[in-house]
C-alpha cells in the first residue's frame, strides 16, 4: 500500500544515498518496516480471499441436504484449511502488518528493533502458505481433521498432514520472531518522554499479544512435533495402546489455542481504541483501566484452556474450576466495552467508514462475548459443544471482532499510507454490505446449534435445511462484498483527494505528525513528545 | 435474543413428521424458499414459528436436560438485558451526541467510581449465575447407582452397544445408519428421518437411570442426544461415563459430535425409550435371537449363501470406505476389486480383516464381527465384482486364525 517511491525523499535522508534495490528485489531484501508492513497486509488479504473461497465451498455444499458438490473427505479438508488459513494466514499477519506499519510511527522510532529479522519473519510466511495449500494436491489430500488436529484422527491422515505440521512450525517461527521484534521495539525504542502509561493503546495490546505469542507458539510447535513423531517414529504420546493419551494433545493444543484467541482479539481491541476516540473527538475513557484489562485478559487466557474440553471427561472439579475462570474473563472484557461506550458518550460523533466498522465491531463483538458467557457455563456448553452455536459464537468474535476492527484500521490509516483519501461512498457501502450479510450468514447458526446441528458435517437432517439456506445466502453476499476492498484500496493507491498529515480532525498520536503519505523513513531523530499527542 | 420469545416446542417425532416433505429437489427448495423465508420471519414475529424454524434447545426429556434448558433461558435473559442496556446508551450517543447536530465534545476521560462499579456489578452478576450453573453440573456428573449400564463403543462410522448389567447383560450389537445411499446422493426422495435413523437403536426402559460408558475403537467420537443433555467423548483406550433418566417414551435422535473422519456426519445416535414391559419383552426377544443365531460351527456353507450374507455385512461395515462397487476411494481407501489382497492368499486377507492395519483407517474387525460374519464378508469380497475366485470360507478357518 506504500505506493510512493522512496526516491522522492532521498535528498532528506543521508543513508538513502547508498541506494536501495528497486523492483522485486526491493521487496525481497527490504528491511523497512513500512515495506514489510505492506507485504504483510497484502499477504493476509490474499490468504483471506483463499480461505474465504474455501468457506464458500463449504456453504455451497450445505445449501441443501444431501451431498451435492464435494465428497465428505474433501469437505473435511476444506473446513480444516479454511480455519488454518484464516487464523494463521489472514488474521494474524494482518495485525502484524498493522504493527509493522504503525508501531514505529506511533512511538517515534525510525524502524523496528531487528530490521533484518523482520524481513525473515515475513518471508517465512509464503513457504508456509504454499505448504498448506499444496497439501490439497497430495495423495489423500490435505489434513481433514479440523484446525484442532486432534489425534488419533490426525495420525490416520496422509502426507497432507505432515505438510500442515511443517507449515505450523514455520508459521510459529515467524510469529515468535515477529513478536520478539515487536516487544523489543515497544520496550526500547519509544521516544523520550513516552512512558509506558502514555503509550498508544495499540502498542499496549501488541506488547501483551507479543508475550502471549512468545509463550504459546512453542507449545503448539511441541504439540505438532509430538504428533509428527507419533505418526512416523513409533512414539505413543497420544496413543493409548502405547501408554499415551489422546486427550493429552487437546490439553496441549488448547493451552496454546486459548491464548491464540486473545492473540487475535487484543490487537483488534487496540485498533478500536484508536478509532472510537478519534471519531468521538474525545479522549479514550479509562486509559489506565484499559491497560489493566488488557493485561488481565492476557494473563487469564492461560488459565481457561479446558473450557474447550468440557465433554472430554475431565473431572467435575476441573470443569468447575474452568467454568469459574472463564466467567472471570467476562469482567475485564466488559470493562473494555463499557470504556468504549463511555468514550462515545457526550462526544462529537461522526460516522466515516473507520468509525462504522468500529461500531460494527462493538455491537457484534459484544454479541460474541455474551454468547461466550453462555458457553462458559459447563452444563449449557455440554449441550452446545460441537454444534453450530459454537460456530456462530467464534465467527462473531473472529470475523466481526478481528476482521471488522482490521477494516476500521485499514480505512483509518489508509490515507497515511497512500497519501490519498479512499472513496468514502464505497467504504460505507462495504461496511453496510458486510454488516448485513455477516448477520444473515451467522445469526441463524445460533438457532441451528440450539436445535442440535453438529458442526463439521457435510450433510444434515432436514429440519436444519431452512436456516442453512439463509446462512448460505449471507455467506455468499458477505464473501463477494469483500472484493470491494480491492477496488477501494487500488483507487486510493492510484489517486484521489490528497490527504493532509492529519486527515481525521479528532485523531491523536505521533503518526499524524508526519506527512501523508508517510515518508520512506520517519523519525530518524526521536520526535518531541508532548501532551497533545499523548494517549494516557 | 429472539429465543426469548420462542414458542413451546413440539416433540421430536412430530417435528420430523411435519417436516417430511421431500427436499431432495433443490430447485423446488429454492423457489419455495422466498415463501418460507417470509413465513418464517412472520413466525419469528408472532412467536408461532413452525417446526422447521426451531429457535431453541430441543424439548428436554430428562430432569437434567430441563435444568440445562432453564439455565440457558436464564442466561439468555441476562445477556439480553446487558445487551439492551449497553446499546441503549450507545444508541443515545449515536442520536444525540453527533457532530452534525453541533454537539460539542466533553473532555472527561476517567471516573474511578464508575469504573469500580462496572467491575464489581458484573462480578456480582457472575457469582449469582454460578450457583445454578454449579448445581446443574454436579447433578449432570452424578452417575452413581444406575439401573441399566450400557457400554457404547464408537467405530468409524457406527456405534456398538453392549448391555453390561441386569437381564439384558450380554446383549451386544452394532448400530449403523440406515438411510439409503440413494437419498444421500439425491437420487431418491429423502425420508422423514433422513440421516437420523439406524438399523438397531439403543433400547432403554423409561424412568430408569441409564449409565452410558463410552469408549472408541479407532479415533475420538462423541455420543450425544440433545433431548437428554447428554454429550460425552468416546476416547479410544479410555472409559468415560454419563447418564440419563428419560421421562417419556419415544424415539430420541442425536449425532456423533466430534469430527471422526470422512463419515462423521453419517453416524447418528438413536435411542428408543420404551415402557418396562416392552423393554423386558425386547430383552427376551434379543436373548432368543442370540440363541437362535448362535452359530453352528460345523455348518457347511454354500457359495451363494455365504455371498448373500457377506454382501449384507459388506454394505454395513465396508462400503463406506471401499465403496459398494469395490473401487474404494484411493489412496486413503484402496480398491478391493482386483486388489492384491482380495485376489491373493486367503489367509492374508482374513488376517487383515481380523487384525486391521495399524496407522490407517482399516479397523480390526476381529472384535466386531463373528467368525461366520468374517468368513462371509471375506468370501463376498473374493467373489464379488471381477474377483471371481469361487472360494467358500469356513467359519472354523477364521476361528483358527484369531489370536495369531
Amino acid at each position: 500500500m506504500q505506493a510512493t517511491s522512496h526516491a522522492g525523499y532521498a535528498g532528506n535522508h543521508d543513508h538513502d544515498s547508498h541506494g536501495h534495490p528497486t523492483g522485486w528485489k526491493r521487496w525481497v531484501t527490504t528491511t523497512n518496516h513500512k515495506d514489510i508492513g505492506t507485504m504483510y497486509l497484502w499477504f493476509s488479504f490474499v490468504m483471506f480471499l483463499v480461505g474465504g473461497a474455501m468457506s464458500l465451498i463449504i456453504r455451497a455444499e450445505l445449501f441443501a441436504p444431501g451431498l451435492q458438490y464435494v465428497s465428505p473427505e474433501f469437505y473435511n479438508q476444506m473446513l480444516t484449511l479454511h480455519a488454518l488459513i484464516m487464523v494463521f494466514g489472514a488474521i494474524m499477519p494482518a495485525f502484524v502488518g498493522f504493527a509493522n506499519w504503525m508501531i514505529p510511527m506511533m512511538i517515534g522510532a525510525s524502524d523496528m528493533a531487528f530490521a533484518r529479522l523482520n524481513n525473515w519473519s515475513f518471508w517465512l510466511l509464503p513457504p508456509a502458505a504454499i505448504l498448506l495449500t499444496a497439501s490439497l494436491f497430495m495423495p489423500g489430500g490435505a489434513a481433514g481433521t479440523g484446525w484442532t488436529l486432534y489425534p488419533p484422527l490426525s495420525v490416520q491422515m496422509g502426507m497432507g498432514m505432515d505438510m500442515a505440521i511443517f507449515a505450523v512450525h514455520i508459521l510459529g517461527m515467524s510469529s515468535i520472531m515477529g513478536s520478539i521484534n515487536i516487544v523489543t521495539t515497544i520496550l526500547n525504542l519509544r521516544t523520550p518522554g513516552m512512558t509506558l502509561m502514555k503509550m498508544p493503546l495499540f502498542c499496549w495490546t501488541w506488547l501483551v499479544t507479543g508475550f502471549l505469542l512468545i509463550a504459546s507458539m512453542p507449545i503448539l510447535a511441541g504439540a505438532v512435533t509430538m504428533l509428527l513423531t507419533d505418526r512416523h517414529f513409533g512414539t505413543s504420546f497420544f496413543a493409548a495402546a502405547g501408554g499415551g493419551d489422546p486427550v493429552l494433545f487437546q490439553h496441549i493444543f488448547w493451552f496454546f489455542g486459548h491464548p491464540e484467541v486473545y492473540i487475535i482479539a487484543l490487537p483488534a481491541f487496540g485498533v478500536v481504541s484508536h478509532v472510537i476516540p478519534a471519531f468521538s473527538r474525545k479522549p479514550l475513557f479509562g486509559y489506565a483501566s484499559m491497560v489493566y484489562a488488557i493485561a488481565a485478559i492476557g494473563l487469564i487466557s492461560f488459565f481457561v484452556w479446558a473450557h474447550h474440553m468440557y465433554v472430554t471427561g475431565i473431572p467435575l472439579t476441573g470443569q468447575l474450576y474452568f467454568m469459574y475462570a472463564t466467567m472471570l474473563i467476562a469482567v475485564p472484557t466488559g470493562v473494555k466495552v463499557f470504556n468504549w461506550v463511555t468514550t462515545m458518550w457526550r462526544g462529537s460523533l461522526t460516522f466515516e467508514t473507520p468509525m462504522l466498522f468500529a461500531l460494527g465491531f462493538l455491537v457484534l463483538f459484544t454479541i460474541g462475548g455474551l454468547t461466550g458467557l453462555v458457553l462458559a457455563m459447563t452444563a449449557v456448553d455440554i449441550q452446545l459443544q460441537d454444534t453450530y452455536y459454537v460456530v456462530a459464537h467464534f465467527h462473531y468474535v473472529m470475523v466481526a471482532g478481528a476482521l471488522f476492527s482490521a477494516y476500521a484500521g485499514l480505512y483509518f490509516w489508509l490515507p497515511k499510507w497512500t497519501g490519498h483519501m479512499y472513496n468514502e461512498k464505497l467504504g460505507k457501502l462495504h461496511f453496510w454490505l458486510s454488516m448485513i450479510f455477516f448477520n444473515i450468514a451467522f445469526f441463524p447458526q445460533h438457532f441451528l446449534g440450539l436445535a442440535g446441528m453438529p458442526r463439521r458435517i457435510p450433510d444434515y437432517a432436514q429440519q436444519f435445511a431452512d436456516f442453512n439456506v439463509i446462512s448460505g445466502i449471507g455467506a455468499f453476499g458477505f464473501g463477494f462484498s469483500q472484493l470491494l476492498v480491492l477496488v477501494i484500496v487500488f483507487q486510493a493507491v492510484k489517486g484521489g483527494a490528497k490527504a493532509s498529515s492529519r486527515p481525521w480532525d479528532g485523531a491523536h498520536g505521533l503518526e499524524w505528525t508526519v506527512p501523508s503519505p508517510a515518508p520512506y523513513h520517519t523519525f530518524e531523530d526521536p520526535p518531541v513528545f508532548n501532551q497533545a499527542e499523548a494517549h494516557g | 435474543m429472539l429465543c426469548g420469545t420462542a414458542p413451546t416446542l413440539s416433540g421430536e417425532r412430530e417435528k420430523m413428521a411435519r417436516h417430511s416433505n421431500n427436499d431432495h429437489d433443490n430447485k423446488r427448495l429454492r423457489t419455495r424458499f422466498t415463501g418460507r423465508l417470509f413465513a418464517g420471519l412472520l413466525g419469528l414475529l408472532s412467536g408461532a414459528a413452525n417446526a422447521a424454524w426451531e429457535l431453541n434447545l430441543q424439548e428436554p426429556v430428562t430432569a437434567t436436560a430441563r435444568r440445562v434448558y432453564e439455565l440457558h433461558s436464564l442466561l439468555l435473559w441476562v445477556i439480553a438485558v446487558i445487551f439492551v442496556g449497553v446499546f441503549a446508551v450507545v444508541a443515545y450517543s449515536l442520536v444525540f451526541h453527533r457532530k452534525s447536530k453541533g454537539h460539542k465534545p466533553a473532555t472527561f476521560h476517567d471516573n474511578t467510581a464508575v469504573e469500580l462499579a462496572w467491575t464489581i456489578v458484573p462480578t456480582l452478576i457472575l457469582i449469582a449465575i454460578a450457583f445454578p450453573a454449579t448445581s446443574a453440573l454436579v447433578d449432570m456428573r452424578d452417575t452413581s447407582q444406575p439401573d441399566v449400564t450400557v457400554k457404547v463403543t464408537g467405530y468409524q462410522w457406527k456405534w456398538g452397544y453392549e448391555y453390561l448389567t441386569g437381564d439384558a447383560a450380554g446383549i451386544k450389537y452394532m448400530s449403523v445408519l440406515s438411510t439409503p445411499r440413494d437419498q444421500i446422493e439425491n437420487k431418491a426422495p429423502k425420508g422423514e428421518h433422513y440421516l437420523l435413523e439406524v438399523d438397531h437403536p439403543l433400547v432403554v426402559p423409561v424412568g430408569k437411570k441409564v449409565r452410558i460408558l463410552t469408549t472408541a475403537n479407532d479415533v475420538i467420537h462423541n455420543w450425544s442426544v440433545p433431548a437428554f443433555a447428554v454429550k460425552t467423548d468416546a476416547v479410544p483406550g479410555f472409559l468415560r461415563d454419563t447418564w440419563f433418566r428419560a421421562e417419556k417414551e419415544g424415539t430420541y435422535r442425536g449425532q456423533c459430535s466430534e469430527l471422526c473422519g470422512k463419515d462423521h456426519g453419517f453416524m447418528p445416535v438413536v435411542v428408543e425409550v420404551v415402557s418396562e414391559e416392552k423393554y423386558a419383552a425386547w430383552v427376551a426377544d434379543q436373548k432368543q435371537q442370540m440363541a437362535a443365531v448362535a452359530e453352528d460351527p460345523n455348518k457347511a456353507w454354500t457359495l451363494e449363501e455365504q455371498v448373500a450374507l457377506g454382501e449384507k455385512i459388506y454394505t454395513a461395515n465396508c462400503a463406506a470406505c471401499h465403496q459398494a462397487n469395490g473401487e474404494g476411494l484411493p489412496p486413503a481407501f484402496p480398491a478391493l476389486n482386483g486388489s492384491k489382497i482380495a485376489t491373493g492368499p486367503q489367509q492374508a486377507h482374513l488376517e487383515l480383516v481380523i487384525n486391521g492395519k495399524p496407522g490407517t483407517a482399516m479397523a480390526a474387525f476381529g472384535g466386531q464381527l463373528s467368525d461366520t460374519d468374517i468368513a462371509a464378508v471375506v468370501a463376498y469380497e473374493r467373489n464379488a465384482w471381477t474377483n471371481k475366485l469361487g472360494e467358500v470360507i469356513q467359519p472354523a478357518d477364521v476361528k483358527a486364525l484369531r489370536g495369531k
